[in-house]
């Protein structure tokens, strides 16, 4: 589920930076991106978007709209999903976890960011970021394994953690009340990585006359981070939120993992996404399943909107 | 068996079934005698398909393996009805380690005909239905007619540790008041020994089932009556209250690392399931009970009734397709597999629901001389699954670990959360299409 960003971006960000600083490359790259190769390049991915994107997406707003036989059914299925006694529940657990997961990512990954950032030893920086990505090298399935485990108290590494929580078996720890904050540990802990590397890059992106400016008129470490470097990584932060975003609405992994591990004491209808599975092959619903997607779908791009505007993240420098 | 008349008194409501317009009540395909059929069995069956092989090398099968729908991963049904949608590439033989699935199979979805081909109208003989264990099809009957025919049973019993029983001095329990009174002896005299477990998801098909517990009544394909304010569901839900604050009834499940850890050597008693025996207590990875001390006892009866009920954990199931173009080869497989004794008594690891193959598997688990006492508890509770809790589509199971588990993880009592039950098994049964009384 968590979307573990490419840290090749970070890198050829970064170095366009240095390129463009050594006044190579923009004018050029401009001439690159309008000769046929560009869409050479581009056309695979323009094409499985087409086809695993787009077109599912069509398809699923023609079965929102319409019955079990085809029929236009009007705004039918949204007030049925919206009517079921699981849906609210659903919506407040996927909004708590944002919260948490969301808040999460921005302090974290950014404090980290910039704390490597500041460590002048290299092969301290290196590794500490070598670190920091290891643990999103495992994809989602295979995490929440994992930490099906770090999460049994007979079985966990960190059971005389857990037990001092006064947690002693693993249906305590599962208590529908920490489920949001056991979830956000765990895409956290598989996607911050990445992001930290993103942000490292990012800040490489910082010119170095800038940051000498400010050590000039006299600003410590502190006031650089908080004046210079943040409000210059606002497009990087906003880029995070959207990505991290569109990947938190559709949770669907962990709590259904959790669920079959905990033989159903994590409920199989815990989030929207699962939800909306339930309606279509548990209840033969594919029309209401659809309608929840909808609904995931516009306030995902809702709240995405906010992010991009808020975030400047289509401004140009 | 009340279920069945029930359901057969109530037939005719409701329009599930398929149109009658095939020989054996269905709309058939066009059938080729010779060709290959596909059987879908979990990892555990690959036995009965090759037990088929073995014994009919002329009937050609496909064999597919896949997780039995276990757990509640549904996925029988969410394949099946990917299937429908693409309106071809159905297999012909289905195994199901539930017993929700009649109830969706034996109904049209989405305007495609049902899944599960009716077979006590000819395509299985009557003289074989006949000899399955009463009340054994229940699952399978759907307004009066069989969908699906039984693998095995998984009726609850009372097993215990007889030499154990016998150096403490107590007597074996006939009611459920006096295996309460002996939990909170235990409690007090031997503290750390067990009598019971209820942190499994089929808790209330152990105690509330065998307690006449009115949670799902379901009266026809569509209807369900629930009432778990009855005093019969108080009374098994106070006893599991007292002997979980004696600590002789613990919220574990049997199979976490925990139960091995704290119960292993301590289990004096434990009502459960005919397959605890194989899975739990004479299992190397479980409690590794050893030869000589399991014992087993029939299921309890309420003071002031007369005969014990018992309830049901699982047990599979098999379907045929109803879309299938070799109905002969595959009534013949599922007829094999459920009735032989090449796969049912030399090969299958549960209580075959069929009785001539039962009294055959009970003969062999005796001569193993693994048990202490006599096996035929288990006969006599093979044909006790009372009938007035039924097998809709939803899970019940999922239902009381979703609302009652983490309710008395919380510190809750089973008696004051039996309304919240009440509503949460109403809510899942109105979502899935079921008027509830």
């Amino acid at each position: 589920m968590t979307l573990a960003p490419s840290s090749d971006r970070a890198t050829t960000d970064a170095s366009e930076g240095r390129r463009s600083r050594r006044g190579v490359g923009s004018p050029a790259r401009r001439a690159v991106a309008r000769s046929p190769i560009g869409y050479l390049f581009v056309t695979p991915y323009a094409l499985l978007t087409i086809a695993f994107g787009i077109v599912p997406s069509l398809y699923a707003v023609q079965l929102a709209f319409t019955d079990a036989d085809g029929g236009f059914a009007g705004l039918e299925n949204f007030t049925k999903v919206i009517d079921d006694f699981r849906f609210w529940p659903a919506v407040l657990h996927v909004t708590i976890y944002l919260v948490i997961w969301l808040l999460a990512l921005v302090f974290f990954v950014v404090g980290l960011a910039l704390m490597v950032h500041a460590v002048g030893v290299r092969w301290v920086s290196t590794t500490l970021r070598f670190v920091y990505y290891l643990p999103g090298a495992l994809a989602g399935a295979s995490s929440v394994l994992l930490w099906l485990f770090v999460l049994d108290p007979t079985a966990s590494p960190v059971s005389g953690l857990l037990g001092a929580m006064g947690l002693d078996s693993f249906v305590q720890v599962i208590q529908p009340g920490h489920l949001p904050a056991i979830f956000a540990i765990i895409a956290f802990w598989t996607g911050a990585g990445g992001w930290i590397i993103i942000m490292y890059g990012a800040l490489n992106n910082i010119s170095t006359e800038v940051i000498e400016a400010a050590r000039i008129d006299g600003a410590n470490a502190v006031q650089i981070a908080l004046r210079i470097q943040l409000p210059m990584l606002r497009k990087w932060v906003a880029y995070m939120g959207v990505m991290s975003l569109a990947a938190g609405t559709q949770l669907f992994v962990e709590p259904q993992l959790l669920s079959q591990a905990s033989n159903a004491v994590v409920p199989n209808d815990y989030s929207l996404n699962q939800l909306a599975y339930q309606y279509a092959f548990q209840q033969n619903d594919f029309n209401g399943a659809a309608a929840i997607s909808l609904i995931l779908l516009v306030v995902a791009l809702l709240l995405s909107w906010v992010f991009v505007t808020r975030g400047g993240l289509f401004e140009k420098e | 068996m009340g279920a069945a008349t029930a359901l057969l008194a109530l037939a005719g409501c409701g329009s599930g079934g398929s149109a009658a317009n095939g020989k054996y009540g269905f709309p058939e395909a066009e059938q080729e005698t010779s060709s290959t059929i596909t059987v879908w069995v979990d990892a555990d069956r690959q036995a009965a398909a090759k037990a088929f092989q073995a014994a009919n090398p002329d009937t050609k099968i496909k064999v597919v393996t896949y997780d039995g729908s276990a757990n509640g991963s549904n996925s029988f049904r969410t394949k099946m009805q990917l299937f429908d949608r693409a309106g071809s590439g159905w297999p012909d033989v289905v195994f199901s380690s539930q017993n929700n699935d009649a109830a969706w199979a034996s109904q049209k979805s989405g305007g495609k005909q049902a899944f599960a081909a009716v077979l006590d109208k000819g395509l299985v003989p009557k003289e074989t239905l006949g000899d399955f264990t009463e009340g054994s099809l229940d699952p399978c009957t759907v307004d009066g007619r069989v969908y699906c025919l039984r693998n095995d049973l998984a009726q609850a019993v009372l097993w215990y540790n007889k030499p154990l029983l016998e150096k403490f001095g107590y007597a074996l329990p006939t009611t459920w008041e006096e295996y309460q009174a002996l939990g909170e002896k235990v409690a007090e005299e031997h503290p750390g020994y067990i009598v019971g477990t209820a942190g499994d998801a089929w808790t209330p098909e152990v105690y509330m089932w065998a307690s006449k517990c009115q949670a799902n009544d379901v009266t026809g394909p569509k209807s369900v009556t629930v009432n778990t304010a009855s005093a019969e569901c108080k009374r098994a839900a106070s006893m599991l209250d007292t002997l979980r604050d004696k600590g002789t009834v613990p919220v574990v499940s049997v199979f976490t690392p925990e139960f091995l850890k704290k119960y292993s050597g301590k289990v004096l008693m434990m009502p459960g399931p005919a397959w605890y025996a194989g899975a739990i207590f004479h299992n190397p990875e479980s409690l590794d009970v050893p030869a000589g001390q399991l014992g087993v006892a029939a299921p309890l009866t309420w003071k002031g009734e007369n005969e014990a009920v018992t309830g049901n954990v699982g047990g599979g199931t098999w379907f045929v397709s109803s879309h299938s173009k070799n109905l002969k080869a595959a009534q013949k497989f599922v007829r094999f597999v459920t009735t032989a004794d090449e796969y049912q008594v030399d090969a299958a690891p549960g209580y075959p629901a069929y009785a001539p193959a039962a009294e055959k598997w009970i003969a062999k688990q005796e001569a193993s001389k693994y048990y202490a006492t006599s096996l035929q508890p288990v006969v006599t509770a093979a044909s006790r699954v009372w009938g007035g809790w039924g097998y809709p589509t939803f899970s019940q199971e999922a239902i009381w670990a979703k609302t009652i588990t983490p309710g008395i993880t919380g510190g809750k009592s089973i008696v004051d959360l039996l309304p919240t039950w009440q509503t949460a098994i109403e809510n899942q049964a109105k979502v899935n299409g079921y008027v509830v009384k």
